[in-house]
């Protein structure tokens, strides 16, 4: 089953949950949503399901308009954020509810409902309530809750929110698996970009209601459209410089830009990922510049992170004041061995540069 | 209940004593002891001059009767419109929602007898719908659907008030959830809605029930006092103890007061019903749990 969303907007007084948005998802994809809290990707959920009406737009299944259907008859699995299990059920009741109001047979149900809870690998807690289950259990029940009924999509909002990292971990690799045996179009939401490049084979990332960026998850990491993308990807360093001529200078230091080929100076947002810095020891005064040359800034080491494999050093440019971070492999900057207050060089071997206002390019 | 070690100190301190001491003594004169009394009363000719109070005097008879109709006919119109109006109130947003749910408190606020003389106003046969009334012989004031008219309006905050809050609690994801899951209307109000709701309706309804039952003022305007026709139990009880027949007004009162008692008990085991189970929603809510998600991915 395939989902085509076609410029969807919906408003919640004056707040402007959807605006204008227009996403494929193909039969068999898993499509993550990635946005902070408020970009509209709940909503857009929501309204794939029936569970909320557009103000404008259509949604169709497989070439059909399905705008106008309601919920009950779109046949979409949805898991909640908080589950929103059935509490007075039982686990196996809250599988069974989906198949109890189609009025389908009760051996048809316990089977069906046994091997749903084969398949999330609750075998055996049928009998319980869903209070006593562990989160990662009720998620699990939620899901098979879903995938009961035989839905054609599913959907998930924030999954994973609600649950402890290890379990979070767990439940997604697990999640994927199962998403690879069954085929099913999937979308979920999240607002956790390591949920989403891990499980996910395409990426949308939305802001302000509007579909920023979307992509296999490498493409989105890479090459981030827009300063939104790269700001919410975080871990970056930003730094304010110029572009004139077809470069862009960074605390003086020239970087090909041929997008802007004008005279004319303009200011420009510079990001620096942190893992695409080379860093090497200044050349002592009068030795022959080694690596040093106008591509490299020379900086001050300020000091340096572990966080397991990797180690943050933070510098200070000579120039310009701000501080830098650059990510080496735990191993090569033990190699370096650097100490806080000596002289670097830092060159990028990777830039992306954004002005502030595309329109004015022409 | 929370059992915490108690402050022995401020217990036993003398102004801890005078305090208790100051507690049962209201208590017991305002609460225990009037009601002890209707019993000893009641019962002070024996337990067979009591029922024969209650069960030979035809008046009576009907009173009891009458009140065991009109009660449960304004309790079943309150569970009906509280469950109606809940649910249109705790799920949705509209303009003047706020409005409507002061006026569901105006049976609190507005005088028992007050609101009997606004239906007589209304249904009486010089009131605005007298005529119509008049022309479909339909007797309203001073006849049975006067009394249930009354009754519902003095207990109609009972069942909605109780349950608003609870529905706002458990919000709507419940029911979202059984939609997506194929369920119509009714099968989401009988399978998720009601069984969700179901200690808060009841303790609506044993609330309104005890008001129904015990209603004087309202009832007392539109009833016209008629014995054998439209009095019901407090009426009877009032117009007895009028007669100087003391023993047979306080044997119709202690059925009242026994009807209130159960009435207590009632209350005490549901509201331990309705703690557990919003202990059960707290822990629904997720244990653990970083459930923000403004705080971002990783990074920054």
């Amino acid at each position: 089953m395939s989902i085509r969303v076609n410029g969807v907007s919906k408003s919640f007084g004056t707040f402007k949950a959807l605006d204008n948005v227009s996403l494929d998802v193909p039969q068999g994809t898993l499509l993550a949503l990635l946005g902070p809290s408020g970009s509209g990707k709940t909503t857009l959920l929501r309204i794939i399901a029936g569970l909320e009406w557009p103000d404008g737009g259509r949604i169709e299944e497989d070439g059909e308009d399905i705008t106008d259907r309601h919920a009950r008859q779109r046949e979409v699995g949805f898991v909640f954020q908080h589950y929103a299990l059935f509490r007075h059920m039982s686990v196996f009741e809250n599988v069974a509810f989906g198949m109890r109001v189609r009025k389908e047979p009760a051996e048809k149900i316990k089977s069906r409902v046994d091997e749903l809870l084969h398949l999330v690998r609750l075998d055996g807690l049928g009998g319980r309530k869903p209070s006593q289950l562990s989160g990662g259990q009720r998620q699990r029940v939620a899901l098979a809750r879903a995938l009961a009924i035989r839905p054609r999509i599913l959907l998930l909002d924030e999954p994973f929110g609600a649950l402890d990292a290890k379990v979070r971990v767990e439940l997604r690799q697990w999640l994927r698996r199962l998403h690879d045996e069954i085929g099913m179009t999937t979308v979920f939401v999240t607002h956790d970009q390591e949920e989403a490049f891990e499980l996910a084979d395409e990426v949308v990332v939305m802001n302000h209601g509007r579909v920023e960026q979307r992509g296999k998850p490498d493409e989105v990491f890479d090459k981030p459209a827009t300063p939104f993308v790269m700001d919410f990807l975080g871990n970056v360093n930003v730094f304010h410089g110029r572009v004139e001529n077809g470069r862009a200078f960074w605390h003086g230091v020239p970087i090909a830009y041929p997008d802007y080929p004008h005279a004319q100076p303009r200011p420009a947002r510079v990001y620096l990922r942190p893992h695409e810095l080379d860093i090497a020891r200044a050349a002592p005064a009068g030795a022959a510049p080694a690596i040093e040359s106008e591509k490299s800034l020379p900086a001050t080491v300020l000091r340096q992170t572990r966080t397991g494999p990797i180690t943050r050093i933070t510098c200070q440019p000579l120039e310009g004041g701000g501080e830098l971070n650059v990510d080496l492999p735990t191993a090569a900057a033990r190699e370096l061995a650097f100490l806080p207050g000596e002289r670097v060089t830092i060159t990028p071997r990777s830039v992306r540069v954004f002005l502030p206002d595309p329109e004015y390019v022409i | 209940m929370t059992s915490k070690p108690r402050d022995a100190a401020t217990a036993s301190s003398p102004l801890g004593l005078l305090l208790i001491a100051g507690a049962v003594a209201t208590v017991g004169l305002l609460i225990v002891a009037p009601l002890a009394s209707v019993f000893v009363d009641a019962f002070s000719n024996g337990p067979r001059a009591w029922w024969e109070a209650l069960a030979h005097d035809p008046d009576t008879r009907h009173a009891i009767w009458l009140s065991l109709t009109v009660a449960p006919v304004a309790v079943i119109v309150n569970t009906v419109f509280g469950v109606a109006a809940a649910w249109l109130v705790a799920r949705f947003r509209f303009p003047g929602r706020s409005l409507l749910v002061s006026l569901f408190d105006v049976p609190f606020s507005v005088s028992p007898v007050v609101a009997g003389l606004a239906l007589v106003l209304i249904f009486g046969r010089q009131g605005l719908l007298g005529p119509t009334l008049a022309w479909l012989a339909v007797k309203v004031i001073f006849a049975w659907p006067g009394l249930v008219l009354a009754t519902t309006f003095v207990t109609l905050p009972l069942v909605v008030r109780e349950l608003i809050p609870v529905m706002e609690a458990i919000g709507p994801e419940e029911e979202m959830a059984a939609v997506s899951l194929g369920a119509n209307g009714w099968q989401v109000f009988w399978r998720v809605t009601l069984p969700n709701i179901r200690w808060a309706l009841l303790h609506g309804i044993v609330l309104a029930n005890a008001r129904a039952m015990g209603e004087f003022g309202a009832v007392y305007v539109v009833s016209g006092h008629i014995a054998g026709a439209t009095d019901t139990m407090p009426l009877r009880v009032e117009k007895l103890f009028q007669e100087y027949r003391t023993p047979a007004s306080m044997a119709v009162a202690s059925v009242l007061a026994a009807l209130a008692l159960l009435t207590l008990v009632a209350k005490v085991f549901i509201e331990r019903q309705l703690e557990t189970e919003s202990k059960e929603l707290e822990a629904a809510r997720v244990p653990g749990a970083d459930t923000d998600p403004s705080t971002g991915g990783l990074g920054k």
